[in-house]
């Protein structure tokens, strides 16, 4: 046996392996609003120059999700729905993720100050800092309002586009962070009320293990609320119109239906029907983000046509 | 004449190189692109320094010397 052989181990990473290091479902949500925050600026970016700032805005979220799963490999061992993970799988050894992620965030940092500009490149700096630094590294294992906090590292890529476009922010954009940041915990938390066995398992602070499965219920249906002003308002500024409101006032209609379903109810009915209510949300809660952003962008796709806008 | 045997490292890691290989393809792709779009989208500048320099421009109306 060679001395390459003796290090290649049967389960060596594969090119498929590096990229699962990125995140790819947590991207696909990233670029999608990212490039809706920049088309619905008011400011117009030349294509070629759009498209390479959404893909380093992409590779910093990816780049972010590496360095959370060199930090969090031990808790991902532990947990049915991460331990295939590259780095607790074994096929990634933990010093290459760490700078795997590190070279990632450099490269899509100083390459989107070039393509872009140096506030929307300290935007997501700023981002994977606080993904992988205050989410990840303090928040993580040390509160149950990990998600409220954390979710605001999601909610940053319509930001950083809109940043491309305009170099700046603004108020269309500040509302674009605070739908994705108060819809996180619902969303999350609906998540944790069917899957409480993983996070048990690893220790993590969620709220359904430290406060109580009725405490999180309760909590589902006040940041939902709290989601519905910030939904509509956005309808009222210079991204919003008549398509948006429509949508958000059905949408949010629904979510908060379903929220109010969520905590209604007890462990013994949720048990009874395994979780359809809280598994129906959650399923819902992602089309509800979905739509609301591609409300913003059928907006901005229809002004020219005097359709779209107030 | 014989090649000697290709060493089996170069068949395990094939996939991984393919992979690493387009992705710095698509790297230098976006880079050059970004080059072009950049460049021509400044306007007349003068090569040296960069800096937009009028009166080398030809004057509307001004003949040759």
């Amino acid at each position: 046996m060679s001395d390459t052989q003796a290090i290649g181990q049967a389960g060596e990473a594969g090119f498929g392996d590096y990229v699962a290091l990125l995140k790819p479902r947590v991207m696909s949500l990233v670029v999608f609003t990212a490039l809706v925050g920049l088309l619905v600026a008011p400011s117009p970016v030349h294509p070629f120059v759009a498209m390479a700032s959404i893909l380093f805005i992409a590779l910093g979220a990816g780049a972010s999700g590496a360095l959370n799963m060199w930090w969090d490999a031990d808790i991902d061992s532990v947990m049915k729905r991460t331990a295939r993970r590259p780095v607790p799988s074994g096929k990634v050894q933990p010093g290459e993720a760490l700078g795997f992620g590190l070279a990632l965030s450099g490269i899509s940092v100083v390459m989107l100050a070039l393509s872009s500009n140096l506030f929307a490149a300290g935007l997501l700096a700023f981002t994977i800092f606080f993904y992988a630094v205050v989410y990840s590294m303090w928040l993580k294992r040390a509160t149950p309002q990990n998600i409220v906090i954390g979710g605001a590292a999601g909610a940053f890529p319509p930001m950083i586009g809109w940043a491309v476009a305009t170099g700046g922010v603004s108020i269309e954009s500040l509302l674009m962070f605070a739908i994705i940041f108060m819809w996180t915990p619902p969303h999350f938390w609906a998540l944790a009320l069917f899957m409480k066995e993983d996070y048990h398992t690893a220790g993590v602070p969620m709220l359904t293990v430290t406060h109580g499965r009725r405490a999180t219920r309760v909590h589902i249906l006040v940041y939902t609320l709290l989601l519905v002003p910030v939904a509509i308002g956005a309808a009222f500024t210079s991204i919003g119109g008549p398509i948006y409101l429509v949508t958000a006032l059905a949408l949010n209609g629904w979510f908060v239906w379903g929220a109010y379903r969520i905590w209604r109810r007890d462990e013994v009915q949720a048990e009874a029907d395994k979780y359809a209510v809280e598994k129906s949300v959650f399923r819902f809660s992602l089309s509800y983000l979905f739509l609301h952003f591609g409300a913003f962008l059928a907006e901005a796709a229809l002004r020219p046509y005097g359709i779209g806008g107030w | 004449m014989t090649f000697k045997p290709e060493h089996e490292i170069y068949k395990r890691r094939f996939g991984r190189n393919v992979g690493l290989g387009l992705v710095l393809v698509g790297f230098v792709g976006v880079v050059f692109g970004l080059t072009v779009v950049k460049v021509t989208r400044v306007g007349q500048v003068q090569g040296f320094d960069h800096v937009v320099r009028p009166e080398l421009l030809p004057q509307p109306g001004a003949t040759k010397p």
